[in-house]
């Protein structure tokens, strides 16, 4: 094979430490290498120009490009080498960026450590075979996990595109945490309002299936073909037969449910309906409540039903749906604040979090949109809020901004001087996070407006006096500490990854930060993919998140798929595990330790033989480091390949 | 007010060795003042715990070690234990106060003397004899009345004694005494 050897400079980012003429000079006398030379952007159009020409000029078999990354030019070199008419797999590149000029000073010691590289690559080259991606076809339906404002527009946008859709939320109701907002910031626009359209969307769309209350069991397969398995919960009642009336609510004589959708201000009935615009507007019962389920007395929903959907004996039921592209919008969770002693640990019914001042503020809340006391249920004059509980604090565990409570607390405070008049709120902030449109003016106006207090500074404890709240904490421009008798407080509570993350993740095979939130493929320009194909993000996530950028993530994802979705076929990644029938001994070890399934056993007149099924295959390469024989080999990377580089690098 | 040149000031030595005396990281603080919030003497501080933190971060280090505060500090460790970026504050207040001694800072005149006195009580009887520690400290300031009015409070609870009680490992108390001097001495 004749081989071409490209060095790059990078500008200054290679050559600064590298002599890249001394490295394409030492590659001219490897064998095989017919022309070597040093470029100053490879990359770039010219840089690329001279690699087709090269290769017409002297007849190249195959190229080296020694640059940066494979992460970040691979693709790049491969269609410059594909334009000039070699297979795409007939090129190497070596990184004497990210493992050499980066890291190292000694530009003797750095040039030295480039040629091996680029020795190892021409010897790897020798050996590389043309390979060719089979095409498959594609399945073009698409599951958003999750029913949350993000979910909903990834949802609506893709069957709005012509998709067919799967939507599965984990709750009775799709909605999310939007659905439990009162209003939204900088607007103060009402939330159900804007909302409720969309659900309704949602619920009206011929191209979306929406399986409330179930969750995701099982993920098997590829992108294009995934096959999913779906756990629709026992509701004990029948839905194709609920008609939302809510007379069984009415009438339910268990009056002590939780009540998560109104984040437990009150109790719920133990067969409810979240709240009146839910959608599906369908009951259910909560089997920890309800006498019928734990004492088999009672009956009472069943006997007032005008549909006849109760049904004691309902057990979860499974389906499965195939889909070729998966959106995960799972959201979030707020966080623990009862770890905080010094705000009470949760032992004053007077400190309560934001999210359920939210449903207080709402007219659909427990408390019709009146802002009561927990304790005594008097309006409170005094109302002090407390920023990054939960956030920016790493003693905690929780060093990150969630990036959203300086604004909601700024739009609560708004609308407490809203519902009353001679009430007066204070804020304990650290920094402003207003960074969005409108969003630094709307905390002004907070300020300037609503005249709410801001105070900049942390609070210390919070302790009971008379019938009032004694906040103690510190107004650092000032230099003191500071006290306010206060008759309410509202902890602005972070954000965290939603209970059940990481447990989907691992079904998804997407990965996920300390923290819990998914991880995206690259942190600028892949916001919305993982490094999973077929599988993109939307929302919370991926990482805390307000309104209108997860619906600005659920649609970039939607148009993901709608991209996807766009051919009718595929190309599978050829640098897939091939077995030599010849070899094999029907062992079947790499059966086993593939977690794609991608092998299966196949009969080879009368012998058991282990077959690579190309399209599931990830070309992890766990079967070929497993097989006692040598016979399955991962293509671009086989044994002999790896060995070449090996003996490149050791020849001394 | 005056105005302070932040890099001419800036006494990176300072900074430094607060930071390995003490093994805490003075850019960790954010200056939420959280520690102020919580600290049982801020109303006694003539330079809050918050912004002794602060002073200490820019390299003031006169204006530091002279702070009164830190021999008011009860070292009861709130700001330690409150802190959300995990400073031990408590730890750099007691870096400081060594510090402020050996620059000769020891607080003002009465502070001084009553750490003298409290530390001369604990080295002879391996704990405080608070009767021998007021009169040590009363004989060095001539302030006999500030406290008098204590007297008949405090005596008909049976807080103070005339005598100094025994205690064992009084001897351990004093070799630490001695190993302190010879240390510093080397």
């Amino acid at each position: 094979m004749k081989i071409g050897v490209f060095v790059c400079h990078c500008g200054s980012n290679i050559e600064a430490t590298v002599d890249t003429a001394a490295v394409a000079a030492a590659a001219r006398e490897f064998p095989g290498v017919v022309f070597a030379t040093d470029t100053m952007y490879t990359c770039s159009e010219p840089g690329q120009d001279e690699i087709v020409e090269a290769i017409k000029e002297h007849n190249l078999g195959g190229v080296v490009v020694a640059s940066c990354t494979p992460r970040m030019h691979e693709q790049t070199f491969r269609r410059t080498v594909e334009r000039a008419g070699l297979n795409k797999y007939l090129f190497e590149m070596a990184n004497i960026r990210e493992h050499v000029s980066w890291i190292g000073k000694d530009r003797e010691a750095n040039t030295n450590k480039s040629v091996d590289l680029v020795r190892m690559a021409t010897e790897k080259l020798m050996r590389n075979r043309a390979l060719h991606p089979k095409k498959f076809t594609i399945n073009k339906r698409v599951l958003v996990i999750g029913g949350g404002v993000a979910g909903i527009q990834a949802a609506l946008d893709c069957a709005d595109g012509g998709l067919e859709v799967v939507l599965v939320e984990k709750t009775t109701t799709i909605g999310g945490k939007m659905a439990k907002l009162d209003k939204t910031f900088p607007t103060v626009d009402c939330s159900s309002c804007i909302l409720g359209p969309r659900m309704v969307d949602v619920a009206q769309h011929p191209n979306i299936t929406l399986y409330a209350y179930a969750e995701i069991e099982e993920i098997n397969g590829y992108v294009g073909n995934f096959e999913i398995k779906v756990k629709k919960k026992a509701t004990y009642v029948d839905w194709k037969n609920c008609t939302g009336c809510g007379i069984c609510m009415d009438k339910c004589p268990s009056k002590k449910a939780r009540d998560t959708f109104n984040e437990e201000i009150g109790f719920t009935k133990a067969i409810n309906i979240p709240f009146p615009q839910a959608i599906p507007k369908k009951a259910k019962i909560d089997p920890e409540f309800c006498t019928m389920l734990k004492k088999g007395k009672c009956g009472v929903c069943a006997k007032v039903c005008p549909s006849g959907c109760i049904d004691y004996e309902m057990k979860d039921e499974f389906v499965t749906e195939k889909v070729g592209a998966i959106v995960t919008a799972t959201g979030f969770d707020l966080f623990d604040w009862t770890v905080y002693g010094e705000y009470g640990g949760g032992r004053y019914p007077d400190v309560i979090t934001s999210l359920q001042y939210e449903r207080m503020l709402s007219a659909s809340g427990p408390t019709g949109g009146h802002i009561k006391r927990p304790s005594d249920g008097k309006e409170p004059k005094n109302v002090v809020f407390i920023q990054c509980v939960g956030s920016r604090d790493k003693s905690v565990g929780r060093p990150y901004c969630t990036g959203f409570c300086c604004m909601y607390t700024a739009k609560q405070a708004i609308l407490t001087k809203d519902h009353l008049p001679l009430s007066q709120s204070y804020v304990f902030y650290m920094d402003i996070r207003a960074t969005g449109k409108l969003y630094d003016e709307f905390t002004r106006r907070a300020m300037e407006e609503y005249d709410t207090n801001y105070i900049r500074g942390r609070v210390s404890m919070i302790y009971p006096k008379g019938d009032k709240l004694l906040v103690r904490g510190a107004d650092t421009l000032m230099g003191t500490q500071v006290e306010v008798d206060a008759d309410l407080v509202v902890l602005a509570v972070g954000a965290e990854a939603s209970a059940g993350a990481s447990g989907l993740a691992e079904k998804l095979r997407i990965s996920y930060d300390s923290y819990g939130f998914y991880m995206e493929g690259h942190p600028k320009l892949k916001p919305v993919e993982t490094n999973t194909a077929g599988v993109y993000l939307a929302g919370a996530c991926q990482g805390p998140k307000d309104i209108p950028s997860s619906v600005a993530q659920g649609s970039a994802a939607a148009s993901k798929v709608l991209g996807l979705f766009s051919k009718d076929q595929l190309e599978s990644d050829p640098q897939v595990s091939m077995v030599d029938i010849k070899r094999c001994i029907g062992c079947g070890k790499c059966i086993q330790t593939c977690p794609f399934g991608a092998i299966k056993e196949i009969d080879f007149r009368g012998m058991a033989k282990a077959d690579v099924i190309e399209t599931i295959c990830q070309g992890c390469g766990i079967c070929t480091s497993t097989c006692p024989q040598g016979a399955i080999q991962l293509q671009h990377a086989t044994d002999n390949q790896i060995l070449s580089e090996v003996n490149a690098l050791c020849q001394f | 007010m005056k105005v302070i040149n932040i890099n001419s000031s800036y006494n990176s030595d300072f900074v430094k060795q607060v930071e390995e005396e003490s093994g805490q990281k003075l850019n960790l603080c954010y200056q939420c003042g959280k520690c102020t919030a919580g600290c049982p003497y801020t109303d006694e501080y003539d330079i809050s715990v918050s912004q002794i933190m602060r002073l200490a971060q820019a390299g003031q280090k006169e204006k530091v070690l002279q702070a009164n505060s830190l021999w008011l500090c009860a070292t009861c460790e709130s700001c330690t234990a409150r802190c959300p970026n995990e400073i031990d504050v408590a730890r750099i207040m007691d870096v400081l106060r060594h510090m402020a001694r050996r620059e000769g800072h020891g607080g003002t005149g009465r502070v001084k003397t009553f750490w003298d006195s409290f530390l001369s009580s604990v080295k002879s009887n391996g704990r405080v004899f608070e009767v021998g520690l007021l009169v040590n400290y009363i004989s060095h300031t001539g302030r006999f009345w500030t406290d008098i009015g204590l007297g008949p409070k405090v005596l008909p609870k049976g807080k103070i004694h005339f005598k100094p009680t025994e205690m064992q490992g009084k001897k351990e108390v004093a070799k630490i005494f001695m190993r302190f001097k010879e240390e510093s001495a080397k």
